[in-house]
């Protein structure tokens, strides 16, 4: 019989194997229904920040999804509980899982304690989009450092985490950094528990 | 002008105007299927540039219509559509004149 393939139908979307692969998605398709998601933002708020907020609040909520798969498939069932552990979990696994390849740096802030920078050349959902001059430092980096946060705030280490452009010389495109700040609590968690 | 040459065209079929031959400047145009043309104004003899027409529609596609700020029919102001056609037209320059 024609169309009857050898993957198995789940008449119930809840039956279905949670490890069933890793699918990839066209960059191509993604990028439309990004652009689709900033334009539909745009029409709904006064300013930037507002926009920068809600690009924010859709990151959070697929970063909090995103921790729940991750430390089902990869991680067994384990969660990090260190600071370095959960830095490292969202520099390498998470960053592998949505974008296809670590993170290109991760650094600690020289200038405080409890600031630490995760960088990248040029961010996957940046690629196709040029910030016209008149929105200042609008960065649609604000989806992933979501991400971050909803990551962050799901294993216990609540955070504040923006992206920004940084430029550097001989390149044409400013990089981009995510910056996490973590709270007080986690700093005075992690002491205690001898980091 | 496309629809003008289509009524005024001997052949059959014409959908518009591919080259326009002037004294000092070729007129190369690609439609898109929606309609979109290009146009590119080159020295007359240029060759490939409807290789470099293909690669233009599809930066198009990239940097422009993926851009969530840009509005269709404006002008196009998309730093990275500039920067990418500028690298496309360099290299082609170097490849077919060697200079």
């Amino acid at each position: 019989m024609i169309g009857v393939g050898k993957i198995k139908q789940y008449s119930n979307v809840l039956d279905k194997p949670l490890n069933k692969g890793k699918q990839e998605v066209s960059l191509s398709a993604f990028a439309f229904l990004f652009s689709e998601l900033v334009q539909y933002n745009q029409t709904q708020v006064d300013n930037i920040a507002e926009l920068e907020r809600r690009l924010e609040d859709a990151g959070y909520a697929v970063g909090a999804r995103v921790l729940e798969l991750l430390c089902h498939r990869e991680r067994g069932n384990r969660r990090e509980t260190r600071l370095l552990g959960i830095l490292s979990f969202v520099h390498s696994t998470v960053w592998k899982i949505l974008f296809g390849k670590v993170a290109d740096s991760l650094e600690k802030g020289t200038e405080h304690e409890d600031e630490y920078m995760i960088s990248e050349k040029e961010l996957l959902v940046n690629r196709f989009i040029s910030i016209p001059k008149d929105m200042g430092t609008f960065n649609c980096g604000a989806f992933v450092a979501g991400i971050v946060r909803g990551v962050l705030d799901g294993s216990g280490f609540p955070a504040v985490v923006t992206a920004h452009f940084v430029p550097m010389e001989g390149q044409q495109r400013p990089r981009t950094t995510i910056l996490i700040k973590f709270a007080e609590e986690v700093l005075r968690r992690e002491a205690r528990l001898g980091g | 002008m496309h629809a003008i040459s289509q009524q005024l065209s001997p052949t059959i079929g014409c959908t518009g105007i591919d080259l326009l031959e002037a004294d000092t400047f070729d007129l190369h145009c690609f439609q898109s299927l929606t309609g979109t043309k290009f146009f590119v104004v080159c020295e007359p003899g240029t060759l490939y540039m409807d290789v470099l027409l293909k690669l233009i529609y599809e930066l198009y596609t990239d940097h422009v219509l993926k851009n969530p700020f840009y509005e269709m029919e404006m002008p196009i102001r998309c730093e990275l559509f500039d920067l990418n056609l500028f690298q496309a037209v360099q290299k082609d320059r170097v490849a077919l004149l060697g200079r």
